[in-house]
């Protein structure tokens, strides 16, 4: 069996990162995230970014740490805690701007990016403020003929979210670059991988492609080798953010995390204890694949 | 004849019958309340009276047995998985009816969660617009409003999450023909917009609660019907099923406190 080696360090993924770019991450919530990929972007000098992410502690995060322009977002919750409060901090100081989405609309805006259409149209957001205040969301009228043969409907065409690379995790991959998730929820990781030029995958372990079936049913192996350019394996990767079967939620830790917003003292101390160390050092610290 | 010693229930175990009551006629569709009282009371009318309710596990499968709040889904009796995909197709295809929270609803039954102030900027970020716009133009929306006060029923919205019968009304009847806000239940009472312009008409005030109360927590000029009856208290079989079954640990009580 010929298998590609996409295995890269997360060094190696942020170093094909830029300035600018737009970087979907995958998860949901506080849930399922590439921390150890968003930890890698705090260390860099990368800014000016678009984060395009059913959001938790990811956005929160990058916010704090000044690495976003922009934000598009379904919400930026942490779950236990429902709204992520370095994220509330700069929505009310004005420091980034934002896309304030319906949750449906973010997944059809990274299906059409993933089909390669501009817009897939919906009923969301119609009669809504959302149109209003993001006046870059348009209505198409169909070319068809409407209910019991009437006017044509009126619908909101959500503009496809083609994004430069996509940052998931998963619970087991191999080296090729195929992925399985073993929790309930592939959550939207899918279509943000397939919604960008290049999907960067970080999880729990590799192990060998004929393994996976020891794993999991055939359902959790979805993402597939035709959507990836890199693996990496990472136990603890998710930590802070859950990350079942291998470990829950810190939920300690992240009242820890959310406790910083309350001022930068408690940021500063945070970010050098947690952030300002290698990966590894912030594995042995939380011991996060350990849980 | 009832047992219940009517001075025991409290406004919370009220709150719970007046969100089961909600639900009654849906027939088999999910039943998707959002926080711990409409979790409470979307539980209990699929045990007491609305037995094909289908209703989630919190996560990402459809759970037949009454989970209490917070339960872990590895309890779960799932009838079927139903992840955030699926759902979204579940929602748009419309055979849901969920109660979601508003921090603020007007008249005409717009809500909003987003932020208080200009969205632009806000003065207080909330969750964002989070279901709320697909949710109201695709399938039948309540809301549950645990603390209500004249900052929450509001004369106008900050921003428009939720979509309202005005709304729906400006966007004609073809965009609009799913759109329906069936109630609003409150610590107070219960809300519905069975007026002939669609606004929002007092239904019933909670047991001790009069209805000068509920006009002094409302912001905007509620229709009040000549006789407004009192919300029922529930019945012996619906409180065992309350107490001891789907919140054996009480958690309704903390959400809304008794006076």
């Amino acid at each position: 069996m010929a298998l590609p080696d996409k295995r890269m360090t997360e060094a190696e993924v942020v170093s094909e990162l830029r300035s600018g770019m737009t970087i979907g991450i995958g998860g949901w919530g506080s849930r399922r995230k590439p921390m150890s990929l968003v930890r890698e972007i705090l260390r860099s000098d990368l800014t000016d970014l678009t984060v395009v992410s059913y959001g938790g502690p990811d956005i929160g995060l990058l916010c704090r740490a000044g690495k976003v322009r922009s934000a598009v977002y379904g919400f930026v919750s942490l779950d236990s805690i429902p709204l992520d409060p370095h994220f509330r901090a700069a929505r009310q100081s004005g420091s980034v701007e934002v896309t304030e989405l319906d949750e449906g609309m973010l997944l059809l805006g990274l299906q059409a990016a993933a089909w390669r259409v501009p817009f897939l149209p919906t009923r969301a957001g119609l009669g809504s403020d959302l149109p209003r205040l993001m006046p870059q969301f348009k209505t198409v009228v169909s070319p068809y003929p409407g209910p019991d043969g009437g006017e044509p409907e009126e619908l909101l065409a959500m503009p496809a979210l083609p994004l430069d690379a996509a940052l998931i995790h998963m619970n087991r991959a191999d080296q090729g670059g195929n992925g399985q998730y073993l929790n309930s929820d592939l959550y939207m990781d899918d279509l943000m991988a397939m919604a960008a030029e290049k999907c960067y995958m970080s999880c729990e372990q590799i192990i060998p492609t004929e393994e996976f079936p020891a794993h999991g049913s055939i359902h959790t192996q979805r993402i597939s080798r035709l959507m990836t350019t890199g693996v990496v394996e990472r136990a603890g990767a998710a930590h802070f953010t859950e990350c079942p079967p291998d470990y829950a939620r810190d939920e300690a830790f992240q009242r820890e995390y959310a406790a910083t917003a309350k001022s930068d003292e408690a940021w500063l101390e945070f970010k050098a204890k947690y952030l300002d160390v290698s990966e590894d050092e912030y594995q042995a610290l939380t011991s996060g694949g350990a849980k | 004849m009832s047992t219940i010693d009517a001075a025991s229930v409290t406004r919370a175990e009220v709150c719970c019958v007046a969100v089961a009551e909600t639900f009654r006629g849906d027939g088999e569709r999910l039943c998707n309340p959002i926080g711990t009282i409409p979790m409470i009371g979307g539980r209990l009318a699929r045990e007491v009276f609305e037995p094909y309710l289908v209703m989630t596990d919190g996560f990402a499968a459809f759970a037949a047995n009454p989970l209490p709040p917070g339960a872990d889904p590895a309890d779960a009796i799932v009838e079927a998985w139903n992840p955030y995909s699926q759902m979204f197709t579940v929602l748009w295809n419309g055979k849901r009816h969920v109660m979601m929270g508003a921090t603020q609803v007007d008249r005409w039954g717009n809500q909003n969660i987003a932020c208080i102030g200009d969205w632009h900027q806000p003065r207080a970020q909330l969750l964002g617009f989070r279901g709320a716009p697909g949710n109201t133009i695709h399938h039948t929306t309540s809301y549950w409003v645990p603390a209500q006060g004249p900052k929450v029923f509001v004369e106008a919205v900050d921003v428009v999450c939720g979509i309202g019968y005005d709304r729906a009304r400006e966007l004609g009847p073809v965009a609009s023909r799913f759109h329906e806000i069936r109630r609003v239940v409150s610590n107070l009472g219960v809300f519905d917009f069975e007026t002939e312009n669609n606004t929002m008409r007092l239904r019933s005030v909670h047991p001790g609660v009069t209805v000068d109360e509920v006009v002094a927590a409302t912001g905007f000029e509620l229709v009040i019907p000549s006789d407004v009856p009192e919300s029922r208290l529930p019945t012996d079989e619906e409180l065992r099923l309350i107490r001891e079954v789907i919140d054996p640990t009480g958690q309704r009580e903390r959400e809304v406190p008794n006076p």
